[in-house]
Formats: structure tokens, sequence, C-alpha cells
């Protein structure tokens, strides 16, 4: 099996396009994730009998198949985009969900107390110490959530869209490797590199965890 | 969309419809055969590997970026690209799945070692065991519920993903899935879907239930 270097030189423009699109409905997927699970996560943490339905629940959403998610979608929301990223969602939750109440169990109690003790408001508590603090368990969860949008996306190419997948169906009718090859590896690029981009986000979001020499 | 659920359920009750080649009993069947067997496989590569990075604290670079890799890599793809190398067989689809259950279990079992008491290792050897004593009366019971989770993991991303087989020409309940999508024919397609979920659901269930019967003695890791 060898790979045409030329049919990747004449396709560059498009596979530009696919990698963008591909890399804009993981990351759409990633933020309505996080849009959605923030919130609840501190409900889960807070009131502790929702905690166990709510963990339960995302984790009942991670057990039904991708495939299965965008296809039980298309009577909603049809062959689109937005069938796309609220399947690849779904999917993120499971993980955020997770990371984001342990983060939040993770706080030590003291450093809520200390806030509650300087008179500041339990929302503020809440934005300016209980969130930032659990901030690297959350980014670990954000990081997962993000690798496995960038690969579940090609799963849309049976729907029409999926991004870098579709190089995959079209290797496949034609049985021309090529494509698939440059699907697959610029897949793993996009992964490594959007990684990388979220350990430089939190190295910058958490310069107290820097001093330590952990 | 009510006339669509009604359609499903009478698509999934109907008698014809379970009995067969075609039949969603034989493509049941199809489908625990891929599933198991590819987990099995995964699972008699990975539990070694893993045990040995947690019990010589060495690979554990490897282990995490596995994990990455793994998760990274497109199921599709790798399907279509060992299917066009190695010809028509369910060797492409064996591959992938085995692939995509192989960190999962590795980073788990790793973990679970990494998270036995550095102390309660140090008593077995001042005891006087040895290695793999260590390893398979200490450590690994220890380890054992981290180990199970990645397990059920691995399992439930490889019931979801065997639907593949049939973007191949293979059995399996993807069957139902790329056949309804070609034919339009939306409640072909959902009952498929419903089934995979459900034997993913019931599977993960019946793990869980396994594992707490397994390792009543010890509350739970996660």
């Amino acid at each position: 099996m060898s790979v045409e270097w030329s049919w990747i030189a004449d396709h560059a423009g498009d596979l530009t396009t696919l990698a963008l699109s591909h890399l804009q409905a993981a990351l759409s997927a990633v933020f309505f994730g996080l849009l959605i699970a923030l919130p609840l996560a501190v409900v889960a943490h807070r009131i502790r009998p929702l905690r166990g339905f709510l963990l339960g629940l995302s984790n009942i959403l991670f057990t039904i198949p991708s495939i299965a998610v965008f296809v039980l979608l298309l009577p909603v929301s049809g062959l689109t985009r937005t069938t796309t990223v609220i399947g690849l969602t779904i999917y993120t939750l499971t993980v955020l969900l997770r990371n984001t109440v342990e983060g939040l169990d993770a706080v030590p109690a003291r450093a809520r107390e200390a806030s509650k003790a300087m008179g500041t408001r339990p929302l503020r508590t809440l934005l300016t110490v209980e969130l930032p603090l659990a901030l690297p368990v959350i980014m670990a969860g954000v990081r997962i959530a993000t690798i496995m949008s960038i690969s579940l996306v090609s799963v849309a190419t049976y729907i029409g869209d999926g991004g870098l997948g579709q190089l995959f169906t079209d290797g496949f009718q034609r049985d021309f490797p090529t494509p698939v090859v440059a699907g697959v590896v610029l897949t793993l690029l996009l992964a490594l590199v959007a990684d990388a981009l979220l350990v430089a986000v939190q190295y910058a979001l958490t310069p107290w965890t820097r001093k330590r020499g952990a | 969309m009510w006339t669509l659920f009604s359609d499903l359920g009478s698509w999934l009750v109907s008698g014809e419809q379970w009995s067969g080649t075609d039949g969603i009993g034989h493509r049941l069947l199809e489908h625990l055969q891929y599933s198991l067997l590819a987990t099995l496989i995964a699972a008699v590569i990975a539990l070694p590997v893993g045990l040995l990075i947690g019990h010589t604290g060495k690979g554990a670079f490897l282990a995490i970026n596995l994990a990455s890799f793994g998760r990274a890599l497109p199921t599709v793809g790798l399907v279509v690209l060992v299917f066009l190398a190695a010809g028509l067989s369910m060797t492409p689809v064996y591959v992938a799945l085995v692939a995509l259950a192989v960190p999962a279990i590795v980073t788990n079992t790793y973990a679970g070692m990494t998270a036995v008491d550095p102390e309660v290792r140090d008593a077995a050897r001042g005891q006087g065991m040895r290695g793999h004593q260590v390893l398979f009366r200490v450590e690994l019971p220890l380890a054992m519920p981290l180990v199970m989770t990645g397990l059920r993991l691995a399992l439930i991303q490889v019931v979801s993903t065997a639907t593949i087989a049939a973007y191949v020409s293979f059995g399996g309940l993807g069957r139902y899935v790329f056949d309804g999508l070609a034919q339009r024919d939306l409640v072909q397609v959902l009952g498929g879907a419903v089934l995979v979920a459900v034997v993913a659901i019931v599977l993960d269930l019946a793990l869980s239930g396994l594992q707490r019967a397994l390792f009543r003695h010890r509350p739970a890791t996660r």
C-alpha cells in the first residue's frame, strides 16, 4: 500500500478545509459540553441526592454508540452539522461532568471556609475560589473530551458530515488508500496540537501550581 | 415522531424480524461474537502490559501516551485502512476494535496498580514474598476494581463500535443501521441503534454486577 504524494499535494486546499471543519465540529462540542456540564457539576457537587442520578445518567448516555446517537438525532435535526455537534456534545458530557465534580470535591474545605469567613458570598466563592482550585482536574477532563471529540467527528461521515471522515468514505469507495492515510494522520495531528494547546492554556491559567515544584 | 416510535415498536416485536440469517437473533449473536472476541484479544494483550508497567514502575510514559494516542485514533479510518491493505475479511474490524480496547485496559490496569499503597507492597516484601508473589497475591487483587473498570469501558466502546463491521459488509447489528441508511428506512436504522445501545447497557450492567459480587469486601474505587 503506497501513498500517492502528488494526490495530497493536489488536494492540499480540500484537506485544509476538511481539517478546519473537523476541528470546528469537535471544538463546538467541547464548548457546549462545558456549558452544560459546569452548572450540572455544581448542582451534583452541592446537592448530594442529585449526584448519583446525574452521573448515572451521563454514564448511560456514554453507553449509546456514537453512530446510534447521530442516527437517533436524525428525526430531530436532520442531516446537518447540528446533528454532529449535538451527538459529540452528548459524548463529552460524561467526561466533563465527572471530572468537574471530582475537581470540586477535591477543593480543600479550608479554602472554602476561609472564603466564607471573609464574608464572600457563595456564588463568588464558587467563581473565585472553588472553580480555580478545581481547574487542573477540570482541564484534565477537557483534554480527554477534546481528543475524544476530534477522533469521533469521523463517525458523522455516515450522516454526510464528519470533516476528515469524508476522506475515509472517499478512499473506501474508490479503493484508494491515500485519502484514508491522510485523514488518519491529520486527525492524529489535530488531536496532538489541540492537546498541546490545552496544556499551555492550563499552564497559563494556574500559575500557583508551578511554584510547588510537584 | 410518534408514528416513528410506534413503527419502531412493531419492527422490534414482529416475529419474522427475529428469525433467519437476517433476523435480529442471528445479528445479535454475530454482534456479541465480534465484541466479546475483540475484547478478549485486547485483554490478553493489554492486561500483562498494564501489570508489568505498574509492577516495575517502568514505562509509565508509554502507558499515558498510549492512552491519548488510542483515544485520538479514528476507528473508521483504521478499519478502512486495514481493509484496503488486507482485503475483505473480518481482520480490519478486529484490528480496529482491539486497537480501541487496548489503551483503555492498559491505562486502567496501570492506574489500579499505582493506586496500591506502597506500604502494603513493602509489607509484602518484608514478609519475604518474591516479585511475582507480590504481583499476583497483593497488587493484582487490590488493583482489581480499577482493572474491571478498564475492561467495562473497553467492552462498552467495542460493542458500540462493532457496528462498523457492517460498513465492510459483515454482519452484526450494524447491518440494520447501514442497510437502513442505504434504503432510507429510518425505522430500521433506529431499530439497529436501539438494539446496540441495549446490548451495551446490558453487558455493562452484567459486568458491574459481576464486579460487585466478586469484590464485595472492598468499597468500589469508582
